[in-house]
């Protein structure tokens, strides 16, 4: 019936008189990179926020495959496999990157609720976060405290954390923000090594970024889709231009 | 007039005393989120002023009013400078600890110095005795107080909706970072607004005798009703303290008279029923 | 490579869930009570009890960031419980203890709905509430609380038939402890599970826990019937080794002083609680021998140098003295 992997329909979301998502319609095929693209305020992290259901819509339905999610909690999406990274690191300050992923780990094979026996039984999991450290060239410091870790290692830890949960569909909001050059090059290798079986959806301003791995782009601007293309197609779109150029000139 | 006039009036009076104690650390908490438990040792000073000035020196009953209002004032400037400013930026549990051992010592010393006993206080002639009004007895104590809570009210209001410190007040509750970055001097600013809520307390406290009594126990004992009006009213929020103050003291009052059982209960049954339908507060934000 | 990582992880892991020599000279110095304080037996079962209430509490405020000021009501159900289990003629210890769990484990079971709702001020203010409501009700129900007086009647078994409770406390000095210490166990391997970890996961970023796929309401209000269930626990024990139950174990003079302890002593830790435990009740007995109106202000002083000089509680202050000495705990 769907052979999209994530999709949206009419969906819609204001604040008041703010409107921050009109009529938006999604449709992600499976294993497409897929970027999102517009000026701030364009409403891109908010949609991002209305399909995992941190945000509640007006009016509208998303689609994971074949079920309809609109109304399932958060952690219910994660495990039907919409998992997303935040745009500013949301991390566990205190624990070490390792229990990080450890426990994104026993979340996902619902061993996390087990008190009466220690984590050290549970060799499988740990190996599992280990490997999915040493994928993103956290492995040497996996031992450190996440507070501990230089900016652009934060950054390869939120998406290690996600990787954890196993996601069909994962949405990445503006993994590169921030992050130094000296830094950027394993983010880089990350992102470029994420499997062929995840669809991926990132927010991005860097156009070098959505140009290296993005198949298909789409273009946000006040809460509305304007348009989706190609990368060469909407580079050369004259109402993309006018958005962005537009802002340049105001600003 | 059926009862239910009066218990509105008693449960008002007792509502705006509430309020009077309550104010100041709302507003406090809304701009700093500073965990004062201590608040209600500053209105417990402000009841042993007036005691001590009435009682050993003498002085009339309206004098100490000002008195106890300045008093309380100086001590939390005092203690705001030497001790809170410096655990702003620490935990909450923190700010809780180094504030209940300022209780602890301030219940210590008020019993030393005064004894455990209730004090006593003898309220002017013309405040004392009831007026007769369409066949209530309304006390005269409570009219004054309901009269002079409402006059603060008022000048409280107006002074945040129409002086630039009120309206400097309003932006540092409402976004601290913020108002700081707009050149708003916000230590000053707590600092003063500490003042005037501590020293509205220790106001709260002298008027509070004649309805509630005094003894080195009411720094604890009002605390609890203090934290449960600033938590059903929205913290930072004068409105939301005053509907809060109101919603609380008529229903204790009407708790007290129609269900006596239930008595102390409705308090905090109507404090969580609101709490679980308005967990920021009535006026808090969202 | 992989046989390399295998190694690394584990051992680590193996290292912070290894006992410390520390540990051994705290339990060892336990029993030191029985050798030289022996008048001061009945003191020391308070201690344990104090103790394990604070235990308790430490489950929910250290391990998973939830304040609250009404824990008192779960030690008091779990006191009445076990009083009146005593009263009604069953006054077997440990079964009295099984029964005070289970009742203080289902209120907890019960409220944790509503307090896995809310946060903040909010929450705080629910719990006292909670607690308030519940010692009102206890007050007015004295057909079955005894009201103001407390119960009557409380005669406790000598245990497994053969240890009585004599007057000078060393039953129910060693009954207390041994409680507290297979208590604390359990406690300890919770701490090092992976639902410990899930805990520490809510504490240090509850938003981001539900984008990990982490149920964590269903996670609260596990720990939270755990710890009414440890609370109760420790109730009973306060019913059964002083025969009596009176209205003061659901007030909120409890739940505060609890508060106050677990923060002297340090959150998260399970040690910090104890040992504020100690500290907040030797510190209280002395005082109050010394000065029984006024032991309230140097309690006061107490908190306040504390919370000025040791910002991680005695126990952070402890182990960051440790640290300097270069030794390890």
């Amino acid at each position: 019936m769907n052979d999209c992997a994530l999709a949206a329909r009419g969906l819609n979301k204001s604040f008041g008189s703010l409107v921050v998502a009109a009529d938006v319609e999604l449709n992600l095929p499976p294993g497409v990179r897929y970027a999102l693209i517009g000026p701030n305020g364009a409403g891109k992290t908010t949609l991002i926020n209305l399909m995992t259901g941190m945000l509640r819509p007006d009016a509208g339905r998303i689609f994971l495959g074949d079920d309809d999610i609109t109304a399932l909690a958060p952690e219910k999406r994660v495990r039907l496999g919409l998992v997303r990274t935040f745009q500013i690191n949301s991390l566990f300050p205190h624990l070490t990157a390792l229990e990080s992923v450890t426990l994104a780990v026993c979340e996902r094979r619902r061993v996390a609720q087990v008190w009466w026996r220690q984590l050290t039984a549970y060799r499988q999991e740990m190996d599992e976060a280990y490997d999915i450290l040493a994928s993103l060239t956290l492995a040497p410091v996996c031992h450190r405290v996440t507070r501990e870790l230089a900016y652009g290692q934060q950054r390869l830890l939120e998406i290690a954390l996600a990787l954890a949960t196993r996601p069909k569909v994962l949405l990445l909001d503006e993994p590169a923000a921030g992050v130094p050059r000296e830094e950027s090059k394993e983010l880089l290798a990350a992102l470029a090594g994420l499997s062929r079986d995840i669809t991926v959806l990132f927010i991005e301003h860097d156009m070098d970024l959505v140009f290296r791995f993005a198949s298909r782009v789409i273009v946000m601007v006040g809460g509305r889709v304007l348009v989706e293309g190609t990368p060469r197609e909407i580079a050369s779109d004259p109402r993309v231009r006018a958005v962005y150029l537009g802002k340049a000139r105001d600003g | 007039m059926p009862p239910v006039f009066g218990v509105l009036f008693d449960g008002l009076a007792y509502g705006m005393l509430l309020f009077l104690l309550s104010v100041g650390l709302s507003v406090t908490l809304g701009m700093m989120n500073f965990v004062n438990l201590a608040h209600c040792s500053f209105a417990m000073l402000g009841g042993y002023v007036t005691v001590t000035l009435m009682n050993g020196y003498g002085w009339p009953f309206f004098a100490t009013l000002p008195a106890a209002f300045i008093a309380a004032a100086l001590a939390s400037v005092v203690l705001e400078r030497v001790f809170f400013r410096r655990f702003y930026n620490a935990g909450d549990l923190d700010q809780c600890l180094l504030t209940i051992g300022i209780v602890f010592i301030s219940i210590a010393s008020a019993a030393y110095i005064y004894g455990t006993i209730q004090q006593p206080v003898q309220l002017p002639s013309y405040l004392r005795g009831s007026i007769a009004f369409m066949g209530l007895n309304l006390g005269v104590y409570r009219m004054f107080l309901i009269g002079t809570a409402l006059l603060i009210t008022i000048v409280l209001v107006v002074a945040l909706e129409t002086t630039r410190f009120g309206a400097q007040v309003r932006a540092a509750v409402n976004n601290q970072r913020m108002a700081r970055g707009l050149g708003i001097d916000v230590d000053r600013l707590f600092a003063v607004t500490f003042a005037l809520g501590s020293g509205l307390a220790g106001l709260g406290g002298a008027l509070a005798i004649e309805i509630v009594g005094l003894d080195p126990s009411f720094a604890l004992t009002y605390l609890i009703y203090v934290l449960i009006v600033v938590s059903v009213g929205g913290l930072g929020s004068i409105a939301g303290s005053f509907a809060a103050a109101m919603v609380l003291g008529v229903s204790d009052v009407a708790g007290k008279y129609y269900v006596p059982a239930l008595g102390a209960f409705l308090i905090y049954l109507v404090m969580i029923v609101l709490l679980m339908w308005r967990p920021t507060g009535l006026f808090g934000r969202r | 490579m992989s046989t390399q990582a295998i190694v690394g992880p584990h051992a680590a892991l193996q290292a912070q869930i290894r006992w410390r020599w520390s540990e051994t000279v705290f339990w060892l110095a336990t029993l030191l009570p029985f050798v030289l304080t022996p008048n001061y037996l009945v003191l020391a079962s308070q201690i344990a009890i104090a103790a394990l209430f604070v235990l308790s509490l430490d489950l929910i405020l250290g391990f998973c960031g939830i304040i609250s000021l009404g824990h008192a009501a779960y030690f008091g159900v779990g006191a009445y419980a076990a009083g009146l289990a005593s009263k009604w003629g069953w006054g077997e210890p440990l079964s009295g203890l099984l029964i005070a769990a289970v009742a203080a484990g289902i209120f907890g079971y019960l409220t944790s709905f509503i307090i896995v709702r809310f946060r903040h001020l909010a929450l705080i203010m629910i719990t006292l509430g909670i607690g308030l409501v519940l010692q009102e009700a206890a007050n007015s129900a004295s057909w079955l609380t005894g009201g103001f007086d407390g119960l009557q009647g409380i005669h406790t078994w000598p245990i497994f038939g053969k240890f009585r409770f004599d007057l000078y406390g060393y039953t129910a000095y060693g009954y207390a402890l041994a409680v507290l210490f297979v208590i604390f166990l359990v406690a300890r391997r919770l701490m090092h599970s992976p639902f410990g970890l899930a805990l520490r996961g809510i504490r240090e970023n509850g938003q981001r826990m539900p984008a990990i796929g982490a149920p964590t309401h269903a996670h609260i209000r596990t720990i939270y019937t755990i710890a009414a269930l440890i609370a109760g626990i420790a109730g009973a024990l306060l019913s059964q080794t002083t025969e009596t139950v009176s209205l003061e174990v659901l007030g909120f003079q409890r739940s505060a002083d609890v508060v106050v302890m677990l923060i002297l002593g340090g959150t998260g830790r399970l040690y910090g609680g104890l040992i504020g435990a100690v500290v907040y009740m030797v510190a209280r007995d002395q005082l109050s021998g010394l000065n029984p109106q006024f032991w309230y202000f140097w309690i006061g002083l107490l908190l306040i140098a504390v919370v000025m000089i040791l910002p991680n509680g005695i126990l952070g202050g402890l182990a960051l003295l440790a640290r300097k000495a270069g030794v390890k705990p």
